[in-house]
């Protein structure tokens, strides 16, 4: 029977509403009497030195209230980046300046030059287009291999190159994996490319900043998935104001994926420009800044070679990516290629010796940072691409192939410094089995080919790290903060109780399941629990939320401050039952002495800890409100695996996704409802990437996909109704609710198995493929069937991508 | 600046606006009805579907003066009379058919035209309906689910939870 409420139940969401009525209250709709609006000005060149910028035509237009440049920066600090990445020889990664509006250069299209405030976005716009700019253009770097040669154009001409870092990770290992590679039976090899994506959450970014002259505080109104990381990082090190004299809010939010972590410029305008001009200064962004300035995500190219011995055992994995950093690097960016990918390159397996070389690259496009799973696809990609290449030159079946090499005893050390502490892959393998119904393929298949098409079967593992993440292990890493969560638990005199946490939903639904959690530990109805969330003037110091870590962190924070509350509230309890503390019982909302009908309501507590009349003052404090903050022991480890089957059409190359299976383990769950619905967002983003996303620039750096025109978005009727289960749990052994976190997985697990099942199509058809580059569009599926090399020709994609929309 | 007049949600409703001006920021803006949302520049997302005298609207695409003399129905006004959510909004929040709830307004709009013309659409006709509808977070399941659901059929045969 599934629960009415509480843990494990399937309650519905509290906030679909105010969603649903249109009364949600998203930054856009935010408006402040006596607000100015700003457009940007913004590079239309990928790389140039800025010779003029001249003002003094639009700053005479009608509604112009100030424009500013570069010049009024140079005395700001630039965006700082929160992740300092050491490379193979011990020396810090190479770290440009980030400047708030373009100084002396630009280093991307989108790049903003000069911005104007005017009393209309009108205004705003018309005198923009009347600034005059002068860039002598110089050569732009896009190719990240070309970036790094000797005597390549430099980004940055204060670098000594456009290497960002070249990480080895684990260098000790390096010549073990050699030797493995040197002894093994069976080596294969795969090159691949992870294609650059952008996050696209459906509400563009927002920011208004304004100030209060009277007290000198400032607020800024923000679409952030992280309040209080913009706070400290635009307050210390940018505008350097104290965090008591910076508020910044992010109300509800449309979506994010990663994209809104980061601090961006625009934010840092605002909130100076709040100031500078003394009147609100809003910015909403277009969706084709959007693709100009929302930092982009993936972008790798790889090339991965794994050992077997001559039982197919893996004996070594070696990997060397060139990540894509940018123009800039973003606020988590050096992160990703590094901490977030290397140490899952393990997977599923038991591989004894693993070797990772990451070089990260400047170049002239947007900067690339966290993207939904954020180097765990990556990771995962091009390892479960790998093992299925292998099974194939092997002759074996890549679900055998897969089992033989899983990781079976917990806890697990890999060699890529981090520790399963929980999983059961085989389970995982079993429930996916049983949901695709394998056994039924070759009869679909038939099916399909009576109708002239191709079908195919593909299928994967994964693993990611989620619950991000212990902060002194992190600090080890380079994170410049902390990474644990904070909770406030503040019970009302009359019972019902408000969450202060800092995790911020932007879509996942905490206001509901953060409510069941609360509800079950105490015995009350979930509408006695009210969440808040996203403004740091009334909620604790916290991290907020990315990384599928909100439950685990987030949650385990509330957790820890409820039990607070609980051992408090049954000290007021034993005064009032005249009972020692130890006997008392917290049930269903009442407390009552151990052995005997006594009882007090959950009510009469909470309203003797505010009215403390009969209360042992000396002993207690009157008042009922509890902080807690919880720092993880560890990265939590949700695993599973996914099918996918397709058919291709021989005359087209058209891939349509037939069936879609996600087996997962997430540990415990709170919500199953919410759960599915975050494990299907994921599918469709991973998808997506897999059969139609790209984010493409041509030789001179021009974004040629900045519109849903170009950019082919995956809609309705290009996806399945998807299988999904997480049936299969092994709770996490290291946080109080036993949860791993499913926010990334549907991402991370679903491109392998597309193009897994794409080529088993097509080998089906007589043609051996060995690989195609994401995104799987027709021309490239036809290309490969008719060995033309214009499979590898990105302009194709653009075509695709205009096909498909059009 | 030219005086425009229309009914929404049916009320009256009129304003000065620039031949430029857009009925979504007509909508927003002048009204206050911040329901509809803006998704793209383009015409491409659907976040902004409102009704125009009883047919789906992008309202990005139309102008404010277009609309003068018009009856617009927009997210605001979809709720039964008693405030409760109606059918096809009861839907989304039983089959989980929503996340960040940004593309929801005009999801929820197109839906009310879809089911307007096609009481009982078969699966795959309401995914060709929602083409000019992009969700990025629900991958379309839910949504569709609960568009199938508020037409009154039995969804629990699509693919399993
Ligand atoms: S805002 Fe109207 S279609 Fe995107
Ligand atoms: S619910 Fe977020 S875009 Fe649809």
């Amino acid at each position: 029977m599934p629960k009415d409420g509480g843990i494990g139940a399937s309650s519905k969401r509290r906030e679909d509403v105010r969603f649903l009525t249109g009364v949600g209250n998203y930054t856009d709709d935010i408006n402040i009497r006596g607000q100015a609006y700003v457009h940007f000005l913004r590079s239309d060149i990928a790389h140039g030195t800025l010779t003029s910028v001249d003002v003094d035509a639009a700053a005479g237009m009608a509604g112009v209230v100030r424009i500013f440049t570069g010049a009024d920066f140079e005395g700001v600090g630039g965006i700082p980046c929160g992740w300092q990445v050491t490379d193979k020889h011990g020396e810090p990664m190479q770290e440009p300046a980030h400047p708030i509006l373009a100084q002396g250069k630009v280093r991307h299209v989108g790049e903003p030059i000069a911005a104007v405030v005017a009393e209309s976005p009108e205004q705003a716009r018309d005198a923009a287009e009347a600034i005059v700019v002068d860039i002598a253009e110089l050569p732009a770097v896009v190719n990240m291999k070309d970036a790094v040669k000797d005597g390549a154009t430099k980004v940055h001409d204060d670098l000594t190159s456009n290497l960002c870092y070249d990480w080895g990770f684990v260098e000790e290992n390096k010549d073990a994996v050699t030797k493995a590679f040197e002894d093994a039976a069976h080596v294969t090899s795969l090159e691949l490319v992870n294609n650059r994506l952008v996050a696209n959450p459906m509400e563009p970014r927002v920011a208004v900043g304004d100030y209060a002259r009277g007290t000198d505080n400032s607020t800024l109104y923000t679409t952030s998935q992280n309040p209080h990381v913009i706070r400290l990082l635009m307050g210390a090190f940018v505008l350097g104001i104290p965090e008591h004299k910076l508020r910044v809010v992010a109300p509800d939010v449309g979506g994010g994926f990663g994209t809104k972590i980061f601090h961006y410029q625009e934010e840092a305008f605002c909130t100076f420009a709040a100031k500078a001009c003394n009147r609100p200064v809003k910015w909403t962004s277009s969706r084709a800044e959007a693709f100009m300035s929302d930092a982009h995500g993936r972008d790798h190219v790889t090339k991965i070679e794994l050992a077997l011995d001559g039982d197919n055992n893996f004996t070594a994995l070696r990997t060397d990516t060139y990540a894509n950093m940018g123009a800039y690097l973003s606020t988590f960016a050096p992160s990703v290629p590094t901490w977030l990918h290397g140490t899952l390159m393990a997977g599923n397996y038991k591989t004894p010796l693993i070797y990772v070389n990451v070089k990260a690259v400047f170049t002239n496009t947007v900067p690339v940072d966290a993207y939904r799973g954020a180097g765990r696809p990556e990771a995962t990609f091009q390892l479960e691409r790998l093992v299925d290449k292998a099974a194939h030159e092997l002759g074996v079946d890549p679900i055998a192939l897969r089992r033989q090499n899983f990781i079976t005893e917990f806890p697990y050390a890999t060699p890529v410094a981090v520790e399963y502490d929980t999983g059961d892959y085989n389970a995982t393998m079993d429930k996916l089995e049983e949901m695709a119904d394998r056994a039924g393929f070759d009869a679909r298949r038939k099916e399909s080919e009576a109708n002239g098409k191709l079908r195919g079967f593909g299928v994967n593992a994964y693993i990611e790290a989620c619950g991000i993440a212990p902060s002194n292990l992190v600090g080890q890493l380079g994170a410049r903060a902390g990474l644990y969560e904070s909770a406030t638990v503040r019970v009302n005199a009359t019972g019902g109780l408000v969450v202060m946490t800092g995790s911020h939903s932007h879509g996942q639904g905490h206001e509901t399941s953060f409510a069941q959690v609360v509800a079950e530990m105490i015995g009350i109805d979930e509408n006695m629990i009210e969440i808040v969330h996203g403004d740091t003037a009334n909620t604790p110091m916290g991290m907020g939320t990315y990384g599928s870590r909100s439950i685990a962190v987030g949650g385990s924070a509330m957790v820890r401050a409820t039990e607070k509350i609980i051992a408090k509230a049954k000290k007021i309890a034993s005064h009032l039952l005249e009972a020692s503390e130890g006997d008392i019982e917290l049930k269903d909302g009442a407390f009552s002495v151990a052995g005997t009908d006594k009882s007090v309501a959950w009510g009469d507590v909470t309203l003797a800890a505010y009215v403390p009349h009969n209360y042992p003052l000396e002993d207690l404090e009157p008042g009922l409100e509890e902080t807690a903050f919880y720092d993880p022991a560890n990265f939590t480890y949700p695993a599973g695996a996914y099918a996918c089957e397709v058919e291709v059409d021989p005359d087209t190359g058209e891939v349509t996704i037939e069936r879609f299976a996600a087996a997962d383990d997430f540990g415990n769950v709170i919500n199953p409802m919410i759960v599915s619905g975050q494990v299907h967002g994921g599918l469709a983003q991973g998808i997506g990437q897999a059969l139609m996303e790209s984010c493409v620039y041509d030789d001179d750096g021009q974004l040629l996909s900045a519109s849903y025109m170009d950019y082919a978005m995956p809609r309705s009727s290009d996806l399945p109704m998807y299988q999904v289960d997480h049936s299969c749990q092994t709770p996490c052994t290291h946080n109080p609710l036993g949860v791993k976190g499913c926010g990334e997985a549907g991402a991370i697990g679903s491109p392998p198995s597309v193009v897994n099942a794409v080529l088993d199509a097509l080998r089906s058809g007589g043609h051996d493929v060995a690989h195609i580059d994401m995104p799987v569009s027709p021309n490239r599926v036809w290309a490969a069937m008719h060995g033309g090399d214009a499979a590898k020709k990105a302009v194709g994609v653009v075509a695709a991508n205009a096909k498909h929309n059009g | 600046m030219t005086q425009v007049s229309m009914t929404v949600n049916g009320k009256a409703a009129s304003g000065e606006v620039e031949g430029r001006t857009l009925l979504v920021q007509f909508l927003r803006e002048d009204m206050g009805l911040t329901g509809t949302h803006v998704g793209c520049d383009t015409s491409q997302c659907g976040a902004c579907v409102v009704h125009v005298n009883g047919e789906a609207v992008k309202a990005c695409t139309m102008f404010a003066i277009e609309a003068d003399g018009a009856e617009v129905a927009t997210i605001e006004g979809q709720a039964n009379a008693d405030g409760s959510l109606n059918v096809i909004q009861q839907a989304f929040q039983d089959h989980h058919g929503l996340q960040c709830g940004f593309c929801t307004p005009g999801m929820v709009m197109s839906a009310a035209a879809l089911l307007k013309d096609n009481p009982k659409p078969t699966e795959a006709e309401v995914r060709h309906y929602l083409d000019g509808n992009i969700c990025r977070c629900t991958g379309y399941h839910n949504i569709v689910k609960a568009i199938m659901a508020a037409s009154g059929q039995d969804v629990a045969a699509l693919a399993a939870e």
